[in-house]
């Protein structure tokens, strides 16, 4: 079997077709590592153009009695961290020479991300996306068009992420030599969930930082939504090692891939997955497009079970309170994905909590409106 | 002679349809154990794959259906084909002994490369992306014959026969010593003779799942066209 850094989990578990690109990919990967000038690029569009370093915002009325720490993924270039994996993977593609790029996208985030991108980098770009969540996330797709990205709809099965993700890497296998494979999330065949989790990893770097200079101390616990769990890794790589400090993942209800899955196989590794008894993938189910998806990166799943991050559900209708709350109480409209992490955080028996707000909610507010409309 | 492979999904039909397609000329049977996300398969195999979910093919009902094709056809190797996700629910050792006891000659898992698990034995796919260091693993740990992918891509038939194979071929001959059975994209008599001229079989999925919707009859008659093809 092939190494893993997450023990059981992990691997490459994809057609053979498929096999010497991620070679390609994972030895491009190591020689940018350990370039300079490729971590100066990055570096220099991280703060040029996406806007890092992003700011730690204190909130102090939306969960009275705690000291909740904002970490504004939100205010980053396009409204979400997804943009951070989009710049490290296209500056990747350049080195490997790839001119074509696809994608799939859930809640429209790391589509507009890629899309975005690709504009700048004057690549070709196509999106898959499911039906359902095109409906659901419509500013997000005409964004997408805007920017110049070719967005497929996926039809058949769920009509959500995990079709959209079968569909990029069907897509990426018929035009393995020509195109790079621009992953959303930490996961997918090694050594993409490695590879994300380093590009999102910064998310945590300055929030640490900022954090002891904000508060005199580290937090008590970091807590991030968890759909394919990127922007949760991002956050936790860097507090890993700080062993006082909780780390807890927040999965939608519906969709907890780590709380009520089994280990299973899923779009090329071995993880956590909503799965019957045979191992036929489950649908999952949220509000939230970003967290609509049955599987997890593999890291999580390995993290949970080593007992180091700990991994909790909120339902559809608690992202939606929090969602309101947050609107009202700090001026901020988060999208529903954090909005999962700030209603178990505001429950968390802890005062001085940090968060990963990891988009804005402009993209969610017909659905958010709609819902809270039923809550009433 | 060339061997010819027909793919049939499993469902309760699927043992008549295997006899029928035997006695067109079929040499090897692959059966479809199907999974809900078959990231290697094109639209035909994937609508096929979720309509035997729909009625019910589980793991267990795909054994069966093994058994009792097994019964109808004793002499004709069957191979069923399937995904890394149903071994690992069932018990990768448990799904190897089950398949063989209901009469599986081998297996293909295909989202199992061959550095991925090479205990378990299977047949291995080598594409024409793959180095020769990888042709040389897959070959070395194949069981029985090579599966060579014409195509960088999913299943499915296309126009015309990949430019790629005759390359790949010829990197095989050179590396390895098991018969090559090419399949991906093949799907009318004019390809299965072109493919046939180059490798030591052909394997037929797509196109031969379209024909057994009307029955055993046409199945017959269509295998009947691709061995007469290879043949000639």
């Amino acid at each position: 079997m092939s190494t893993s850094a997450y023990g059981a989990y992990g691997g490459r578990y994809v057609p053979e077709t498929l096999i010497p690109a991620l070679d390609e990919l994972e030895q491009g990967w190591r020689e940018a590592l350990a370039d300079d000038a490729f971590h100066a690029e990055l570096n220099g569009l991280l703060t040029t153009y996406a806007g890092r370093p992003t700011p730690l915002t204190l909130s102090e009325r939306f969960a009275p009695g705690k000291r909740i720490y904002l970490k504004r993924e939100d205010l980053l270039h396009t409204g979400a961290h997804k943009l951070n994996n989009a710049l490290g993977q296209i500056v990747l593609a350049q080195r490997l020479g790839k001119r074509r790029i696809v994608a799939e996208t859930g809640a429209g985030q790391h589509g507009v991300a890629t899309a975005t991108v690709c504009a700048k980098f004057g690549l070709e770009c196509v999106v898959y996306m499911g039906e359902e969540d095109i409906r659901r996330q419509k500013p997000n797709v005409e964004r997408m068009g805007l920017l110049g990205a070719e967005v497929r709809p996926v039809d058949f099965g769920t009509k959500t992420l995990k079709e959209a993700t079968s569909e990029a890497i069907r897509d990426w296998i018929t035009n393995v030599e020509t195109t790079h494979y621009l992953i959303g999330s930490c996961v997918g065949p090694a050594p993409y969930p490695e590879l994300v989790a380093e590009l999102q990893s910064v998310i945590g770097r300055e929030a640490r930082e900022q954090h002891l200079a904000a508060a005199g101390r580290l937090p008590e616990a970091v807590v991030a939504a968890v759909g394919g769990g990127s922007n949760a890794i991002g956050i936790f790589h860097r507090f890993l090692d700080d062993a006082d400090v909780r780390l807890v993942g927040v999965e939608a209800a519906g969709a907890a891939s780590l709380g009520t899955g089994r280990t299973g196989v899923l779009h090329g590794a071995r993880s956590s997955v909503l799965a019957d008894e045979d191992g036929q993938i489950a649908d999952a189910h949220s509000i939230s497009a970003g967290l609509d998806y049955p599987g997890v990166g593999p890291e999580h799943a390995f993290l949970r079970d080593e007992g180091r991050a700990m991994y909790v559900g909120a339902t559809d209708e608690e992202a939606l309170l929090a969602f309101r709350d947050l609107a009202r109480t700090e001026g901020i409209i988060p999208a529903l994905e954090p909005a999962h992490a700030l209603a178990r955080a505001r429950e968390l028996d802890a005062e001085l909590i940090l968060v990963c707000l990891s988009g804005r909610g402009d993209k969610d507010l017909a659905e958010a409106l709609s819902g809270l409309e039923k809550l009433a | 002679m060339k061997k010819l492979v027909i793919y049939l999904m499993a469902e309760p039909e699927t043992p008549e349809l295997a006899r029928a397609a035997v006695e067109g000329g079929a040499d090897i049977v692959e059966l479809g154990f199907p999974f809900s996300d078959p990231l290697a398969d094109g639209p035909v195999i994937r609508r096929a794959a979720e309509r035997a979910l729909a009625r019910g093919m589980r793991t267990r009902e795909c054994l069966g259906v093994l058994e009792r094709t097994h019964a109808l056809v004793p002499d004709t190797p069957l191979v069923p084909m399937t995904y890394s996700s149903l071994l690992e629910a069932y018990g990768w050792a448990r799904f190897a002994q089950d398949v063989e006891s209901a009469g599986g000659a081998s297996m293909i898992v295909a989202d199992l490369p061959v550095d991925e698990r090479p205990e378990l034995r299977r047949v291995q796919l080598v594409a024409p992306t793959s180095t020769d260091e990888r042709i040389a693993l897959a070959g070395a740990h194949t069981g029985g014959w090579l599966y060579l992918v014409t195509v960088a891509g999913t299943t499915g038939a296309r126009a015309e026969v990949s430019s790629a194979l005759p390359q790949l071929v010829e990197r095989a001959r050179r590396l390895v010593s098991v018969p090559l059975y090419a399949g991906f994209g093949i799907s009318t008599p004019e390809h299965a003779r072109s493919v046939a001229s180059l490798a030591d079989g052909i394997v037929v999925g797509s196109r031969a799942l379209q024909v057994a919707e009307e029955g055993p009859a046409a199945l017959r008659g269509y295998v009947a066209s691709l061995r007469a093809a290879i043949d000639g």
